[in-house]
């Protein structure tokens, strides 16, 4: 039984080995400072870099986390602390059935209610597709943590005088912050490297560009086209794009990690 | 009833009833506390006894369908009737629970100070004066004013109730409820528990509730005799523990049943 049980996890561990493994070999040697600092150039050209992407793709992922944070988080105090009744039933159910919905369906929204009005792709749309891939994942984590947090400790600050809000932000939601903070990472990791939802909205670009008002490029968008695309040299960075994603999201997921240790481990 | 003449009076329940949805945890008590006594509520697990003491500063009600009637009166006003802010009230009445419940995010001072920061800013010499005095008297101060900016959970159990003590007293309640409060502790930390009660009744209106006959034979001036949610008998403490007037009373406190 324990064999059958070590090969099954030996075969998941070995999954990501070999895609981080494929990535290294095929995308290290192209990684250099030209590909962090220079724009792509014109196809059939060698040499050039994905600067706007990785721009890019920190400008999209901060401002979905802007917009999705604190919806996200907001909503799953209010689950936790006020979502008894049926307006919370309702507000968990729907939070599930969108976690639950492709993420390409998200980018269709986002096009239809964003870009379709305003005539344009933007990093904008792209955004708010994000943010709303990111808000039931971020409400349904902080719910779990702040649940987490023992009843006595609200019953402590209640008598003690703290009215219910306060309580709540005080000592509940700071009881719980690492936990929703560990959430809240592993929701931007999470959509760091999201493709589709960005495919109507963002769209792509091949330029720099800081305007969320225009189609902006991402590290994701970058791999989707120089992928499928017909050239030797796209196929070379696409490959160190992925790396370089995949090293992001690593971070970020080893920053989660540190701060849920820091959680258990002494305060202050 | 319990109290004599001359002490002044500070809370009193009127035929409370405390009831869950249709059940009737706490059935038409009527109870007298006196000014700077300790009035132990004692009786088996189930019989009200914590049902009680959560009405007497409103905690009850937070219970998801819980509710009450009758009255409790401080100082003469009833503290449900129409107009009282419950969160108000629940600062002129500390309450302390059986198991420790420090705040995990905040230091031994944060802690204690917790009380003294929601009625708005004060200046921080006020608060620090507040928290010394609050500590000293819940005789925890020798053993951590050199560490007041650590992490509360780093006390031992004993260490932590006496804190919560502390955070319970340092906004300078008018009464103090002990539910339970030696629940989780060792026996040398009941002592310290037990001595504090005697050194704090100066100071408030203590109402302690306990499963322990000898505590409450130890610590109180009164005792109050609780089962299946009614009061059967209330009176001076070495009166119910040598002679009590009836006869489930001295069945439960000689063991023979509860």
């Amino acid at each position: 039984m324990t064999g059958v049980v070590v090969l099954f996890s030996f075969v998941a561990v070995l999954a990501l080995v070999l895609i981080l493994g494929n990535l290294l070999l095929k995308g290290a040697t192209s990684i250099n400072w030209d590909f962090f600092t220079k724009n792509p150039v014109p196809a059939g050209q060698t040499g050039g870099g994905v600067a706007n992407a990785i721009v890019g793709t920190g400008i999209i992922v901060a401002l979905a986390a802007l917009i999705g944070v604190p919806i996200g988080v907001g909503a799953g105090m209010y689950l936790a602390e006020y979502g008894g009744g049926r307006f919370g039933f309702l507000v968990r159910f729907v939070a599930d059935v969108l976690n639950g919905t492709p993420s390409i369906v998200i980018g269709i929204v986002g096009w239809t209610f964003i870009v379709r009005p305003t005539g344009h792709f933007s990093a904008l749309a792209g955004s708010v597709s994000l943010a709303i891939l990111m808000i039931p994942m971020l409400a349904r984590t902080t719910e779990e943590m702040v649940r987490l947090v023992p009843n006595s400790l609200r019953e402590a600050a209640l008598a003690l005088g703290y009215a219910r809000w306060r309580t709540s932000l005080k000592v509940v939601a700071r009881t719980a912050l690492g936990g929703i903070v560990t959430g809240c990472l592993v929701g931007i990791a999470r959509i760091a490297g999201e493709t589709a939802p960005l495919l109507f909205t963002a769209l792509g670009n091949l330029n720099f560009s800081l305007s969320v008002n225009h189609p902006m490029q991402t590290l994701s968008l970058q791999i989707y086209v120089y992928g499928t695309g017909p050239f030797e040299e796209w196929h070379r960075l696409a490959w160190a794009s992925a790396l370089v994603l995949m090293g992001l999201v690593l971070i970020i997921s080893l920053a989660a990690r540190w701060v849920t240790r820091q959680r258990y481990g002494s305060i202050r | 009833m319990a109290a004599s003449g001359n002490t002044r009076l500070r809370l009193e329940t009127v035929k409370l009833t405390a009831l869950f949805g249709q059940l009737r945890a706490v059935r038409d008590v009527s109870l007298l506390f006196p000014a700077h006594t300790v009035t132990a509520i004692i009786g088996p697990s189930g019989c009200g006894k914590s049902t009680m003491l959560r009405c007497l500063n409103r905690m009850h009600e937070l219970t998801p369908g819980a509710s009450v009637t009758g009255e409790v009166l401080l100082d003469e006003m009833n503290i449900y009737a129409a107009g009282v802010n419950a969160v108000e009230l629940r600062r002129r009445i500390g309450m302390v629970f059986q198991r420790p419940t420090p705040f995990p995010t905040m230091s031994i001072y944060d802690n204690v100070a917790a009380g003294l920061r929601v009625n708005g800013r004060k200046p921080g010499a006020e608060i620090s004066e507040s928290v010394e005095r609050a500590l000293q008297q819940a005789a925890l101060w020798d053993e951590v004013k050199d560490r007041l900016h650590t992490s509360a959970l780093a006390l031992s159990g004993g260490q932590q109730q006496r804190l919560c003590i502390a955070r319970a007293v340092a906004p300078q309640p008018e009464i103090l409820l002990l539910d339970e409060p030696t629940a989780s502790l060792d026996p040398a930390g009941t002592q310290r528990i037990e001595e504090l009660c005697h050194a704090l009744k100066t100071l408030y209106t203590i109402v302690i509730v306990t499963h322990n006959m000898q505590q409450a034979a130890r610590v109180s001036d009164y005792t109050a005799f609780m089962y299946l949610g009614s009061l059967i008998e209330v009176g001076k403490t070495n009166e119910i523990f040598t002679k009590p007037k009836v006869e489930q009373t001295e069945a439960y406190i000689t063991g023979r049943f509860g």
